[in-house]
């Protein structure tokens, strides 16, 4: 009986022990917290892992040295981690960060929330940081109500890259604005049994698939949503568009295609498998670069279009503050500096003209140094960019402002299961009325909760 | 057939079962060592000049920090879980308490319910009790989620002694304390070693409540390899190596315990 006791006594006291050690904070990881006390601040900076934060990463320590007691703790994630830790500490408010990286498609959202702090006062009223440089399809893409809740890092559109050698010796031209039908033209021509003509993505996800297929969407027609918030998936424009999709990639595309989204496709332009790729403008940058064997090989134009006069995407990674930080002031100096032009002529100066975190603002297109660096992609980035319009993608008027995407909570998942349908449909394990029809019914019970 | 070929057939098919499984293993240490391009390459290439500039990323984006926070999660898990099951899975099996079955259907039935659906009331108790993004919080709630696996394999370690030898220890007059600590756990020791490096590597490998419950201070190895992951670039590499030096001390541990862990985890395989 009396081991029994002791064993209980020995029981507790373990139990006890690691109540105690949870009680304690610690870690061997930078420690984060605000500081909050009006001279040190610790802010806490939650970013996605892409080259354009990893160099805002290594230029901080010249932020803190400009302003000494501050101190950025950058928490680097990858994309499905970033949102799930955001959305998780921004909706229940537990105030974990100060400064949050966020796309395009929550920005307006989490805003109209009240999720974020309304940074329209704080960027007007400073003269230097000239919020109208921004550019405009993005600014409005990341503002709800007139409000701006994010400043955009880094913007991208969608273009057409193709390797100009593949073509020339196929005797292929292309114009800068070119139509989905000559593009899948000149994809048979140049298509062989070791070279894929294009390479598209087809792995499943919205933020894979769907990126590109929902431009090809909007430019045959069609569309996710009518202005009542009707779904419109099962309808003849999608049934062409994705038809059509699986016949270019059938053709003249690259073998397995739901293997495949942006890596793939870059590694194929880059190894000579594939002659040409429609995707994010940013990938340029990554052909053009001084390792790459396709380097100066490489033609661009507008993506290519069926009704509409443009179907490129717009995305961008922004910076934004939760409404629950205790370093409003302090966070917003950060994210002004990061987005600022002196900060886009410091990454050129430390790191090299080519990294200059593009499509986010006019200014940095009239540098001298980054047209020269970026003279292949610099223009064509720009004038997709400022041509597309986010409010209007597609042939018809939408209820929402976004081009890929469809900016309501549930099509993150609604964009999931569509794009394995079709990705099955892709894969020819289904067919295309199967696909769209079982779509239409998920995209409904999104649409009617808007209704 | 006659047996030596049978035999010869089987050490085959062992063999090349043994390759399937190493093979990824060894393609992510080699590929640890490959200039980015190489290892994203569409055709995999086995000859090539090594480079160790995964391994200087992966360090310098601060690895230590990340494996220190994961080996005290983990060890710590892995004490809380074994000191607590070693009593209850006793009290299961050689000294008996009334409705073993209903316990023990009880500590397995708190692993039915998916981690997804446990976490969000868990986050938002963290939370108000200000203990989100602590180490020791995530080992406590590692030990917990292990405890259960750990009872039920104490206990089948503990059902293999005979009970004769418990009985001559009470009639010498062990108590209960001597009963488990002094005669008891020496026979099980090596079953008590597999319990804890299963609970270990569970541990280890945890990455699902670590992103969630975690944001700086107490981030894990598991999520940090996630972040290498590049939607917008090629990222083989440096993954590669930095899932390299993750994997170490796992491996460390089950070569360390080998000998503990397969007497350990044959221990309640002939009942």
């Amino acid at each position: 009986m009396l081991c029994s006791k002791r064993a209980l006594t020995a029981g507790a006291g373990v139990v006890a022990a690691a109540l105690a050690m949870a009680a304690c904070s610690s870690g061997a990881v930078s420690s984060g917290g605000g500081g909050g006390d009006g001279k040190n601040v610790t802010l806490n900076l939650a970013t996605v892992n892409n080259g354009q934060m990893k160099d805002m990463e290594k230029l901080k320590g010249e932020y803190e040295t400009a302003h000494p007691g501050t101190k950025i703790n950058f928490q680097v994630m990858e994309e499905g981690d970033l949102r799930a830790a955001v959305t998780a500490d921004v909706a229940s408010k537990a105030g974990q960060y100060d400064i949050v990286t966020i796309g395009a498609y929550e920005t307006p959202q989490w805003g109209a929330n009240g999720w974020l702090v309304d940074l329209t006062g704080p960027l007007k009223s400073d003269a230097a940081y000239d919020v109208d440089d921004l550019l405009a399809p993005v600014r409005e893409a990341i503002s709800n109500d007139g409000k701006q809740y994010a400043v955009p890092f880094y913007g991208e559109s969608s273009i057409l890259m193709y390797n100009k050698e593949i073509l020339d010796k196929a005797s292929v031209t292309l114009s800068a604005n070119p139509t989905w039908q000559q593009v899948a033209d000149a994809a048979k021509k140049v298509n062989t049994s070791s070279r894929a003509g294009i390479c598209m993505r087809g792995k499943p996800g919205w933020g894979d698939l769907f990126a590109p297929l929902t431009t090809v969407v909007q430019t045959f027609g069609g569309n996710w949503y009518d202005t009542s918030w009707n779904a419109t998936v099962n309808t003849p424009e999608w049934k062409q568009a994705v038809t059509f999709y699986k016949t270019l990639l059938d053709t003249s595309g690259e073998k397995d295609p739901v293997s495949y989204s942006f890596n793939e496709c870059l590694t194929a332009l880059k190894e000579g498998k594939a002659a040409m790729w429609a995707d994010a403008s940013v990938a340029a940058s990554m052909l053009e670069a001084d390792d790459s064997p396709v380097k100066g090989k490489m033609g661009y134009a507008h993506m290519p279009v069926d009704k509409t006069k443009e179907s490129g995407w717009l995305w961008s990674w922004n910076l934004a503050v939760p409404a629950t930080t205790k370093n409003k002031d302090a966070a917003i100096d950060f994210i002004k500096w990061a987005t600022s032009k002196d900060y886009h002529k410091l990454v050129g100066e430390k790191l090299g003209w080519s990294l200059v975190p593009p499509g986010a603002r006019q200014s940095t297109y009239d540098l001298p140094e980054y047209k020269q660096a970026a003279a292949a992609y610099a223009p064509i980035t720009l004038d997709v960019m400022k041509s597309v319009n986010p409010k209007q993608p597609g042939v018809n008027p939408q209820p929402w402002v976004g081009i890929q995407y469809v900016s309501i909570p549930e099509f993150q998942d609604v964009g999931n299961q569509c794009a394995q349908l079709i990705a099955d449909y892709l894969a020819n394990r289904g067919t295309v009325d199967d696909a769209l029809g079982k779509c239409q019914g998920i995209a409904k019970k999104a649409g009617d909760a808007h209704k | 057939m006659t047996r030596s070929v049978r035999g010869g057939l089987v050490t085959t098919l062992t063999w090349v079962l043994v390759l399937v499984f190493f093979f990824p293993v060894f393609w992510m240490i080699i590929n640890g060592f490959k200039p980015e391009a190489i290892a994203s390459s569409i055709h995999p290439k086995v000859f090539f000049s090594p480079v160790t500039t995964g391994y200087q990323l992966a360090m310098d984006r601060g690895m230590k920090g990340y494996l220190i926070n994961s080996i005290t999660a983990s060890v710590t898990a892995t004490i809380i879980a074994v000191v607590l099951a070693i009593p209850a899975a006793y009290a299961l099996s050689i000294r008996r308490v009334k409705n073993v079955e209903s316990a023990l259907s009880f500590f397995i039935s708190t692993r039915f319910m998916p981690m997804a659906a446990v976490v969000l009331p868990l986050y938002i108790i963290l939370k108000n009790l200000g203990l989100l993004d602590n180490i020791y919080m995530l080992a406590v709630v590692y030990g917990a989620v292990n405890l259960p696996v750990t009872v039920w394999m104490m206990r089948s370690f503990f059902l293999e002694v005979p009970f004769e030898i418990v009985e001559a220890a009470r009639v010498d007059g062990a108590g209960l304390y001597r009963e488990i600590v002094r005669i008891v756990l020496p026979l099980v020791l090596p079953g008590v070693a597999a319990a804890a490096l299963i609970s270990f590597i569970f541990s280890w490998n945890e990455y699902f409540l670590a992103t969630l419950l975690t944001s700086n201070a107490a981030r894990t190895t598991p999520p940090f390899l996630g972040s290498f992951v590049d939607g917008r670039g090629q990222f083989l590499a440096v993954l590669s190596a930095a899932a390299t030096i993750a994997a170490l001390p796992v491996i460390l541990a089950g070569w360390v315990a080998q000998k503990q862990l397969v007497r350990g985890l044959s221990m309640g395989a002939i009942k």
